[in-house]
């Protein structure tokens, strides 16, 4: 399981984190010792455990399809945000 | 007045024997004393927080009052709260103010309490020392070259040294638990989905529940009592009826009888190699009076819980990476300065609004979800978590509550653990396996070791015992003092 350098570069793009070459290799020794400690759990015999991706056994809460929210919240929202511009968020063009 | 109970402080604003303005300056001006020294708090606003306080008066003058109304609490940094700034620890939400309340907080204002002001925590929650946050390290008042435990650092600091008389928490890992025994103070984390997580930035969506903190268990049962119940907003939050959580600690039938007939459960994994002397002779102390109060102890086994620290470090990196996949810069939070593209915008944002743990937990869960590993981690570790509640459910057929100690050791020395994370990992060893199980668990103080700092008792219950952990945690509590306790040198 230890990662290589190259592996780091691809994890970091799919997370959209920018990693220079100086973290890189501090990331990489970082994050095979903590895989070491997850390594155990390969260890151990699972047949025919179903996995518990919850604590209760509950289902999907479902509505009615119907609006609920009225208030327009819009403005508050874009308050807070770094760039807006009537009612859309602004970023970098990506279509050319 | 610092050191009364929620209790007292409720009789005496009811009595009119003060104000909630006056009690509520008494901890404000405590604060602008102390924070600089314990840096519990990130934000304090003392004309929002008065404004809050008056209006608690005039529910009290109108007799329109509650058993909560008009008392100050300190809400960790990580629960939404309108008007004001929630940070999470993080330069990443460094200048979001919220446009809405948390549920939680909802509850609290409608009972009338007064914010005090948001508490330091480690960044997004992810951490057991509150060494990583954005704002800086949050000081242990019992000594302040200690760090206090986390994430819920800033409210564990805040509470002991009497800045606030409660404050919540949040719980992922022991992140109520752990803090509140490195503090000599009292948390709970209730059955997953008791509380709702509406407006409670998300860290790992099925592990987390805010709790309570405060100096007893008696003051929890009544802010649970305040923040518990099924909300809508929130997909994960139960619909059951209400309980009193507080019913039995008044109940004098519950006081003649003590604790006879309770079955007191000691995980054999939970006593081993690893635990500190001073904290093994607290507990085992502990352990000596709930025998006395009638308790039996039965020794049961835990077997697969050596493996809940590395499943956690599965499943909570791996739901964090899905979580704070929204920082992006683009609809709040920090944006970063220069950009060539929007990949780019996207990749320095978080590159630089993130702190390098959560950086690096987000590439753990990156990879463990990732395509050809998705099966051998995620799905192996939640085979495990199932194996884990599984041995929980058993030995619940044998006892009817869990105890331990909350943590290995007490408050460690600043930097101590922080070059090796699994070394800082392994601190929640008692603690995450009641969040993969969804279970109850609570911490109370039970002594102090030799270095005089607090050692703090772990109860974990069955699914929605909290009344009764409550009152197993009270009846000890009226036989001791550890929960009056008080730092030296913060009385002033």
């Amino acid at each position: 399981m230890p990662l290589n350098l190259d592996q780091v570069g691809r994890i970091a793009r799919l997370a959209h984190i920018e990693i220079s070459p100086a973290e890189a290799l501090q990331t990489r020794d970082r994050l095979n010792a903590i895989f070491a400690l997850i390594e155990q759990l390969q260890a151990v015999d699972t047949a025919g455990i179903a996995p518990m991706a919850h604590a209760v056994d509950v289902s999907q809460r479902l509505r009615a399809d119907v609006v609920s929210e009225t208030d327009d919240r819009r403005a508050a929202f874009q308050a807070v945000a770094p760039e807006t511009e009537a009612g859309l968020y602004l970023v970098p063009r990506v279509i050319e | 007045m610092i050191n009364a109970s929620l209790k007292e402080l409720s009789a005496a604003l009811a009595g009119k024997r003060l104000s909630s303005v006056e009690l509520t300056t008494l901890f404000l001006d405590r604060v602008e004393r102390l924070n600089t020294t314990l840096n519990a708090f990130i934000s304090i606003d003392r004309s929002k927080t008065l404004d809050m306080a008056r209006a608690a008066d005039v529910r009290l003058a109108a007799g329109n009052a509650g058993p909560l109304t008009g008392i100050p609490l300190a809400y960790k940094d990580i629960f939404c709260t309108e008007g004001w700034l929630t940070t999470c620890g993080s330069k990443m939400l460094s200048n979001f103010v919220s446009p809405y309340d948390a549920h939680v907080v909802e509850r609290f204002k409608s009972a009338g309490m007064v914010t005090l002001g948001k508490c330091n925590m480690d960044e997004f929650a992810m951490g057991s020392s509150n060494e990583t946050s954005f704002y800086g390290p949050v000081k242990n008042p019992w000594n302040t070259g200690r760090v206090p435990g986390g994430s819920s650092g800033g409210s564990a600091a805040a509470i002991a040294a009497r800045l606030a008389p409660a404050a919540t928490g949040t719980d992922t890992g022991g992140s109520i638990r752990q803090p509140a025994a490195l503090c000599g103070l009292t948390g709970l984390k209730p059955t997953y989905g008791v509380v709702s997580r509406y407006g409670m930035i998300a860290f790992a969506s099925s592990l987390d529940q805010a709790g309570p903190m405060a100096k007893s268990a008696e003051d929890c049962a009544l802010l649970l009592n305040a923040m518990a119940g099924f909300d809508s907003r929130d997909s994960t939050s139960l619909e059951r009826p209400a309980e009193d959580y507080a019913r039995d600690l008044d109940d004098p039938s519950q006081a003649l009888r003590g604790l006879r007939g309770l079955r007191i459960g000691l995980p054999k994994e939970f006593f081993g190699e690893g635990m500190e002397p001073g904290v093994r002779a607290a507990v085992e102390a502990a352990l000596a009076e709930y025998r006395k109060l009638g308790a039996t102890t039965v020794d049961i086994s835990l077997p697969n819980s050596g493996l809940s620290v590395p499943a956690y470090y599965v499943i909570a990196p791996a739901e964090a990476s899905s979580n704070l996949s929204r920082f992006d810069g683009v609809r709040y939070g920090y944006r970063a300065p220069e950009y060539a593209d929007l990949t780019e915008m996207y990749c320095k944002t978080r590159a630089q609004g993130f702190g390098a743990e959560v950086k690096r937990r987000i590439l753990i869960g990156t990879y463990v979800l990732s395509h050809g590993y998705y099966d051998a981690y995620y799905l192996q570790a939640q085979k495990i978590r199932r194996l884990i509640a599984n041995d929980f459910a058993e030995a619940f057929r044998h006892c009817d509550i869990i105890a331990g100690p909350t943590a290995p050791g007490t408050a460690f020395e600043f930097g101590a653990k922080s070059s090796d994370p699994v070394q800082m990992y392994l601190s929640d060893i008692y603690t995450i396996s009641a969040n993969l199980a969804g279970l109850p668990g609570m911490s109370l103080p039970c002594g102090f070791d030799a270095g005089k700092l607090p050692v703090g008792l772990q109860l974990i219950g069955n699914y929605f015992d909290e009344a009764r952990m409550l009152n197993v945690a009270h009846r000890y509590q009226q036989v001791t003092d550890w929960h009056q306790r008080m730092p030296e040198g913060l009385s002033i």
